[in-house]
């Protein structure tokens, strides 16, 4: 394929805990173009962080273990690199911005100087160089008056400013790729558009790729061109944005979909719930992980393992035993 | 719901400010965050009344200042038309037996130390209400109400999940048969399918018993769901109440059309279709709010009226019948 930047195959990530083998990531497999938004969406516990965390490397051993696959960026397998290559390309061509912007930056140290920090370490900048490229990164992210503000602590910006620095922090080396893991999940809705119309402009202008990790289905909606949807620790379902949100096949996605208010919605409309909870991924089923909380279950589903296959459109993948009849019943 | 229920909750004119002291050996008083400044609305019997905000903006101390778990500073709270604020301590024990609050953390608000059947039957044996046979057969039916195994009674809460924690503090809400349930974001620690699940509970229970809601939470959407009306607050202000689909449809206070125009769809091609408005900077500290409305700050129509946003506070006045919006330009736009 045409300028891959991101190919992921058989990646499997275990936590052995002392309640058991936590089966976090089982065999994931999928590609990212150059210039791709992908959405990963799932619930907690679904593999969706752990899965980005893995291919980044930083995966807490133990009691975490890669346990097998492989991760092609840039023509290397990141999970055979040498550790000074793995520490040159993170921060460098792939860039992480976290849930918590309180907590992942250092409130010791001035904005400032954290960001100076990477551009010296990757770009070899020297203090003055990179302090003019921080102040620059600072206004393009939206921060007002940023050659002051660049002396502040992190204690000093408010909620929507510290994810602007990290954002600013993650662009810059120019990366490739920007995983933003959650990165809105604690802003107010106001703070969350600023910085979803942020990274979509940002990205237009610098033509990197994003992988946007989230639990809420409504923001990739509106800034992904794929989606990812993910549960106890397989991809369920894949395709361009579109195609998930009006023809979802799988019978998870069909649920959290219905399972969302949506503001125009009429009234007396009734949520419609899915069952039963996410399954302890210690003692994952034999057959569909989903297939306990499903409502078109059957033999199959519990005794053998669904993989992706193609639906009617080639590029929407899904794994279910039954997507065909679900989908008949659906257009219904 | 129109004016000819009955009124069971009236606020006027609430507020709840927290004074800022500062020294350690001399205190001195500082200031005030005006969590909640000057608030009035009314509850009806049996309906559903959606609070809405921003982190700050005071919804949940509104909440808190109903059932005088924070002390007002002003203004007169009527509880079926019993003036709360007048009540001494034990008054207000007995009435609060008849409001109720379900929290937003299922995770601290639940004693780890003791089984969820004591939990459920505390408020019992606090009001003296039932004993014995007579308790445990209560518990149990409680917990079939809320879908709960009733024989998961000696359990302790970390045997149970989020969404089934939250249906434990549901349950021990509704033990006293109240009137009010004040819910504070019952369902924004939850993952979006057990959200669904919690909510149509809420929506069952509330059919069942009759019961009504002040349902506090940030998600418009949600909201918008489970609520008859509507009051959206901003730094300790409502700015806009009215009918669900009134306020849906023809929103009036700038600020009400930037939050639902931020509010993410699960729709691309309804997402891409619709306007934006993105407003610029954060909420003002509650304790310095500006002068003038409180909005002034971020609002994109007030630089239009000049002095008028930036020196005088708006009135909060019903502007059509059942449509309360506190915006000095409102007159300037056309109202449908």
């Amino acid at each position: 394929m045409e300028n891959t930047l991101l190919e992921i195959k058989n990646l499997t990530t275990r936590f052995y805990t002392e309640d058991g083998v936590v089966r976090a990531v089982n065999g994931v497999s999928y590609s990212m173009q150059q210039g791709d938004i992908l959405g990963v969406v799932g619930e907690s516990g679904c593999g969706k962080s752990v899965h980005a965390l893995s291919l980044m490397r930083l995966i807490p051993y133990p009691p975490g273990k890669i346990e097998a696959g492989e991760v092609w960026f840039n023509g290397r397998d990141l999970l055979k690199v040498n550790a000074s290559e793995i520490r040159n390309i993170r921060g460098g061509s792939i860039a992480m911005v976290f849930q918590d912007p309180m907590t992942s930056l250092n409130p010791v140290h001035t904005v400032g100087f954290q960001i100076n920090e990477a551009i010296i370490q990757h770009l070899g900048m020297d203090k003055k160089q990179a302090t003019e490229r921080t102040i620059e990164l600072l206004t393009l992210v939206g921060i007002p008056d940023a050659r002051s503000r660049i002396n502040d602590y992190p204690h000093q910006f408010s909620g929507g400013m510290r994810q602007r620095a990290m954002i600013a922090m993650g662009l810059s080396c120019e990366p490739q790729l920007l995983i933003a893991d959650e990165p809105t999940t604690a802003l107010d809705v106001t703070i969350q558009a600023q910085i979803v119309d942020l990274v979509r402009r940002l990205q237009e202008e610098l033509g990197m790729a994003v992988m946007w990790i989230t639990h809420d289905l409504g923001v990739v909606a509106e800034l992904a061109h794929k989606i990812n949807v993910m549960y106890a620790g397989y991809i369920v379902e894949r395709g361009d944005v579109l195609d998930i949100y009006k023809q979802p096949r799988h019978p998870y996605t069909i649920g959290l979909l219905g399972s969302l208010p949506r503001l125009d919605e009429a009234p007396g409309t009734r949520l419609v719930s899915i069952p039963g909870l996410p399954p302890d991924q210690t003692r994952l089923p034999l057959g569909c992980s989903f297939a306990p909380r499903c409502n078109y279950v059957n033999e199959q589903c519990l005794q053998e393992l669904p993989e992706l296959e193609a639906t009617e459109k080639g590029n929407h993948m899904v794994a279910c035993w039954r997507w065909e009849y679900v989908a008949g019943i659906q257009s219904l | 719901m129109t004016k000819n229920h009955k009124k069971l909750v009236e606020i006027q004119q609430l507020k709840k400010y927290f004074p800022i002291h500062r020294g350690s050996l001399v205190s001195r008083l500082e200031g005030n965050i005006k969590a909640v400044d000057d608030v009035s609305f009314d509850i009806y019997e049996g309906e559903t009344l959606g609070l809405v905000g921003e982190t700050g903006s005071g919804k949940t101390t509104v909440g808190r200042t109903i059932l005088r778990l924070y002390e007002p500073t002003e203004g007169q709270i009527f509880f079926d038309g019993v003036n709360l604020t007048k009540l001494n301590n034990r008054e207000m024990r007995q009435i609060r037996r008849r409001m109720q609050m379900i929290f937003q953390d299922p995770y601290a608000s639940l004693n780890p130390r003791i089984t969820i059947g004591s939990i459920i039957a505390t408020p019992l044996e606090v009001h003296q209400i039932a004993r014995g046979k007579e308790k445990k057969e209560r518990v149990q039916q409680l917990l079939e109400m809320v879908g709960l195994n009733p024989e998961f009674v000696n359990r302790y809460p970390h045997e149970f999940s989020g969404g089934q924690r939250q249906r434990i503090s549901i349950a021990r809400a509704l033990a006293l048969n109240p009137d009010l349930v004040i819910c504070d974001e019952p369902i924004s620690s939850l993952d979006v399918s057990i959200q669904a699940q919690v909510v149509n509970l809420l929506e069952d229970l509330q059919q069942r018993l009759g019961l009504t809601y002040l349902f506090i939470a940030h998600d418009l959407s949600m909201v918008r769901h489970i609520s008859d009306r509507m009051a959206v607050m901003y730094l300790g202000k409502i700015m806009e109440l009215a009918d669900r689909d009134e306020i849906y449809l023809n929103p009036l206070h700038p600020y009400t059309q930037a939050l639902m125009s931020a509010v993410p769809l699960p729709d691309p091609e309804a997402a891409k279709m619709r306007s934006r408005v993105i407003l610029d900077g954060d909420i003002p500290s509650p304790s310095k709010p500006p002068i003038g409305c409180n909005f002034s700050t971020r609002c994109p129509l007030a630089p239009m009226a000049k002095e008028l946003c930036y020196n005088e506070e708006p009135e909060f006045r019903e502007i059509k019948s059942d449509h309360w919006v506190a915006c000095h330009l409102v007159d300037l736009r056309p109202i449908n």
